[in-house]
């Protein structure tokens, strides 16, 4: 891994003045890398932060025909990464047209990494330096205790998926001034909810005695309320003053609540395996945000570097050669998906509709097609909204706000459907619809959705037991295992998990027509437990 | 020539019919008639892009990069190494996280490189799909085409170059592991504890010597047998009256002549080892599409590296190819790639066997090893004509192995389990045949047990 020459560098310092221009953000510094195939093949697995904790299995060609996405939700082989300053990877013999291109694509990833909230909780420090610091803290329990140290990041990585990155950033992105105090909060959100479990008639009544003292009382309402709840709960104020202790705060994903709790991580002699978990799951969080912005990212990045590459008057003479790359990344693929055009053709389209004003109420009421057509409010607002949008979304609103049918027909969209000819024997690829509702179905079907899995509090006493909430989709059951032998080990005892099988699953119809109604699947609830490594299945 | 094939098949079937059958078989056996797919080596088909769209990025869409491609040496040590690992894992009571080899890309000719990676999973609380796999799932699409018109098609591609499991990502061609057949032999032996082969008779001379100290020779040697040389003293002085009372030897008188003195000897010795022949059988009949054919492959491959170690390369292989006629394919190439079609009829391949046999002789001279992997469906459905066959290979092979991979859809017993059953050889002769039955959605482990089955 080298850096980029001088000359090249230059040509970059230029691209950043144009992109700024054009009203794109980010930091001064950006570290520009040329790799070989050598330092890629390292880097892949370490979702290309050089810095990255080593791990064996990082060695071995991994299976990820199950679940590729979900399994790892870092892109392999991105060009930039999130960090601080930004870097990015090059082959080393680019054309100088081909790197401004290249360039301009970077410079709105790093923009989009520097603006888009949810990418808020990775704008405070650098992760290449942190992974660093992880790197060494892991090589040096590695020498004190071994492949034991392996079997934790094994284990840890078995639920990585299950951080609470939105937890993490609601947190960040709480407004300071609360209307109400902490401790009302805890009192009505937790303290009689959960603690005490009162009725809910009860708690209309404690809802209506606190309107009644803050209006006899004013601003004494508040204390005079309490004074009435210390006497009926002596304990409150204890209670109230634990949860307000750091790490007790907002609700805990499954990786805190072992290190929380979990009798085995918290024996003096295991306490180094928190940091091994701490670890896993810090830099699981940071991924977090990359693989649900893959097609506003992308789409983003392509938008800006047509934009500014076509107006850059140092490579002029290269626009068919740009033309040959540039429709290779951003044609629309006649069957599958590609972020990169969809999202550019979105964020276009957007731009525009928000150009003639018919992102409003007043535009969706009309219904007559033609005036539909012909309306332009002229409020030429179009770039100031993509910025915004691009501030605020994910994939999936970005997804559901946006495409409507205007999109879908005028990009000719449809959902492609495959079936078997069995008489052929070939697969068949055919227009299953172009409703725009099927369509962004369609599309948010494909999105990254880790499973739902809690710890359920109630059940304390058998151990941990997890609740997989339902969604329709079945866990991969050969992965059940593994994982839940991880988590005992982890946990330190039997650990239990509650989730719904498929009990017949919907048969292959001979014939799939557009329209047609899937069949729909029956379920039932199974408990697993594994004890001594042993696992069992009961169903419910 | 395509016609005529059809047309004997068109004959076999109405004399099938002829002999009755149920409806479901019927439409079962007209499906694969109507088939007229033939056996190809696969060709590459522009693919429609994979499904979602994560894995696009932007090494290869914007700096037209492929994806880097090595040799495991850059990142594995080796494969022993690996394994030792997953060893150790056991011993600290975690189950084993290293598969090895499912993938196989014997090069043309070449029969004994085989190329393995080792593989891990790393098992993860994800979702599942519910779908039914005749349809794939959906994805996105654009250009012109009214709701429900074929837009294209993609033959289903159920063996080829990828067959065996893909490495990973894309690519195949990414850290694979290059090892002989006989490696791989030697793992499968040690790690996973297939059991050792029994000698069954050293049929076939090589020229290879092993100096042994089993001769003897009078006045000088290596060795002094004490005891020869004792007795041929004894002899020698009986013969010169120097032991009158055999009740009473006095040997201070004997006399010890050079010639007395007995020594063993180093001499050079011939060493006979045995020698084996495989055929390999495998169904490759239109209704072997996909996985079932994947399995055989792979399980074949695994054994034919697992007898290569055992017979210390002195292993010589056949490879039969059969639908309703049976064909030998000079090399493990063409038998793992050629694609499946046509009708099935398993005592073709028996009966070429016992001609290969009986034309070459070998039954004198080789332990013969028949291995069949097929999906259990025969259009000769109480195994009349495939019974005798089998019955005459059971006199001379040292093991037959059939494996069925069973379709999941397929309810209760497939046609060969049957008539096997039925037969009652695999209770008659369990040291020559066995029956090994699975689901063609097994894992390797499956695989491996399924071998230990057939050979133990």
């Amino acid at each position: 891994m080298q850096l980029i020459d001088q000359h090249t560098k230059q040509i970059m310092e230029g691209c950043k003045e144009r992109a700024r221009a054009a009203g794109l953000r980010f930091q001064d510094e950006s570290l520009e890398y040329i790799v070989t195939n050598r330092d890629l093949l390292e880097l892949s697995p370490k979702v290309m932060i050089p810095t990255l904790y080593d791990y064996w299995v990082n060695d071995v060609e991994v299976l990820k025909e199950k679940g590729k996405y979900e399994l790892y939700p870092g892109n392999p082989y991105e060009t930039v990464i999130n960090t601080r300053p930004a870097i990015s990877f090059y082959n080393d013999n680019n054309p100088d047209w081909l790197n401004v291109m290249i360039f301009y694509h970077v410079l709105a990833h790093i923009d989009f990494f520097q603006n888009n909230h949810n990418y808020r909780h990775t704008w405070d420090f650098d992760l290449a330096g942190e992974a660093l610091t992880d790197k060494r803290l892991i090589a040096r329990l590695r020498a004190e205790h071994g492949r034991w140290v392996d079997y934790v990041i094994e284990f840890a990585r078995g639920i990585d998926n299950q951080v609470g990155y939105f937890q993490e950033l609601s947190q960040l992105h709480r407004q300071p001034a609360d209307t109400m105090s902490r401790r009302l909060n805890y009192y009505f959100d937790v303290f009689i909810q959960s603690v005490k479990q009162v009725k809910i008639s009860d708690f209309i009544k404690e809802i209506d005695r606190f309107n009644e003292c803050m209006q006899n009382f004013g601003k004494l309402g508040e204390n005079t309320f309490f004074a009435e709840v210390t006497r009926k709960y002596p304990e409150f104020d204890a209670v109230f003053a634990k949860s307000q202790s750091p790490g007790q705060r907002g609700r805990l994903d499954l990786l805190q609540y072992l290190m929380e709790h979990s009798p085995f991580l918290n024996r003096d002699e295991n306490k180094w395996m928190k940091s091994v978990v701490e670890v896993v799951r810090k830099t699981s969080i940071y991924f977090q945000p990359q693989i649900r912005t893959k097609i506003m990212n992308e789409g983003w990045a392509s938008y800006w570097h047509e934009t500014l590459f076509l107006k850059d008057e140092r490579i002029r003479g290269h626009e068919v050669e740009f033309a040959r790359v540039h429709a290779g990344v951003t044609s629309m693929p006649r069957v599958g998906l590609n972020p990169y055009a969809l999202g550019m053709r979105l964020f276009q389209f957007i731009e525009e509709q928000a150009d003639k004003g018919k992102l409003a109420y007043d535009y969706q009421r009309i219904l007559d097609a033609e005036t539909r057509k012909r309306f332009d409010a002229g409020t030429a607002t179009g770039r100031d909204f993509i910025f915004s949008v691009r501030e605020n979304c994910a994939d999936f609103l970005f997804l559901t706000n946006y495409v409507d049918q205007e999109f879908v027909d005028r990009h000719r969209l449809f959902v492609a459907g495959k079936r078997l000819n069995k008489v052929k024997m070939t697969w068949e690829y055919y227009v299953k619809s172009r409703s725009a509702q099927q369509y962004r179905q369609m599309l948010l079907d494909t999105l990254y959705h880790p499973p739902c899995i809690t710890v359920d509090e109630t059940k304390k006493n058998e151990g941990l037991f997890l609740d997989h909430h339902h969604e329709g989709q079945p866990l991969v059951q050969e992965f059940i295992a593994n994982t839940m032998m991880g988590l005992e080990f982890l946990w330190g005892g039997p650990v239990k998990l509650r989730t719904n099988e498929v009990v017949t699953a919907p048969q292959l119809a001979e014939d799939v027509w557009a329209g047609m109604e899937e069949p729909e699947a029956t379920w039932h609830t199974v408990i697993y437990t594994m004890k001594d490594r042993q696992l069992t299945k009961t169903v419910l | 020539m395509m016609v005529t094939m059809n047309d004997a098949l068109q004959t076999y079937f109405d004399q099938l019919r002829q002999r009755g059958l149920s409806p479901e078989r019927e439409a079962l056996l007209r499906a694969e008639l109507a088939d007229n797919g033939r056996h190809e080596s696969p060709e590459l088909y522009a693919e429609p892009l994979p499904d979602g769209f994560h894995g696009l990025n932007d090494f290869c869409c914007l700096q037209e990069a492929s994806e880097p491609q090595a040799s495991y040496t850059t990142r594995i040590g080796s494969l022993e190494e690996l394994l030792e690992r997953d060893r150790r894992r056991e011993q600290d009571g975690f189950p084993r996280k290293i598969r090895v080899g499912r993938l196989i890309k014997p090069g043309r000719g070449d029969k004994a490189k085989i190329v393995v990676v080792p593989t891990t999973v790393e098992e993860k609380f994800i979702h599942d799909r519910i779908r039914p796999t005749g349809e794939e799932g959906s994805s996105g699409g654009s250009g012109d085409g009214e709701e429900g018109e074929v837009i294209g098609e993609q033959p289903v591609r159920p063996e080829g170059d990828q067959g065996g499991g893909g490495a990973g990502h894309g690519g195949g061609e990414s850290h694979e592991l290059e090892s002989s057949a006989y490696d791989i032999g030697k793992i499968l032996t040690e790690k996973f504890e297939l059991p050792n082969l029994k000698d069954k008779g050293k049929k076939s001379a090589l020229t290879r010597y092993t100096y042994e100290l089993t001769d003897k020779n009078r006045g000088f040697g290596q060795i002094l047998d004490k005891k020869a040389t004792l007795r041929r003293i004894l002899e020698t002085n009986i013969a010169l009256g120097n032991a009158p009372d055999l009740y009473d030897i006095d040997t201070t008188r004997f006399l010890i002549s050079p010639r007395d003195k007995v020594y063993r000897i180093l001499s050079r010795e011939l060493d006979y080892e045995s020698q084996a022949m495989i055929f390999f059988l495998r169904d490759y009949s239109g209704s072997m599409a996909g996985k079932a054919t994947e399995l055989v492959a792979s399980q074949h491959v695994l054994i034919y590296s697992w007898l290569t170690y055992q017979y210390e390369r002195q292993v010589e292989t056949r490879f039969i190819l059969h639908d309703d006629q049976a064909r030998e394919v000079p090399d493990f190439h063409t038998y793992y790639n050629l694609q499946v079609a046509g009708g099935t009829r398993v005592a073709a391949a028996y009966r070429l066997v016992n001609e290969i046999v009986e034309k070459e002789n070998l039954a004198r001279d080789y332990n013969i090893y028949v291995f069949h992997g097929t999906d259990g469906d025969d259009w000769d459905t109480d195994g009349s004509e495939a019974l005798p066959e089998l019955k005459k290979i059971l006199t001379y092979a040292s093991r037959v192995g059939i494996t069925i991979a069973e379709h999941p859809y397929n309810p209760g017993r497939t046609e060969v389990e049957k008539y096997l059953f039925a037969s009652g050889l695999l209770n008659e002769k369990p040291d020559i045949i066995r029956l090994d039955v699975m689901k063609d959605d097994a894992d390797e482990a499956r695989l491996i047990e399924g071998i230990r089955k057939l050979i133990s």
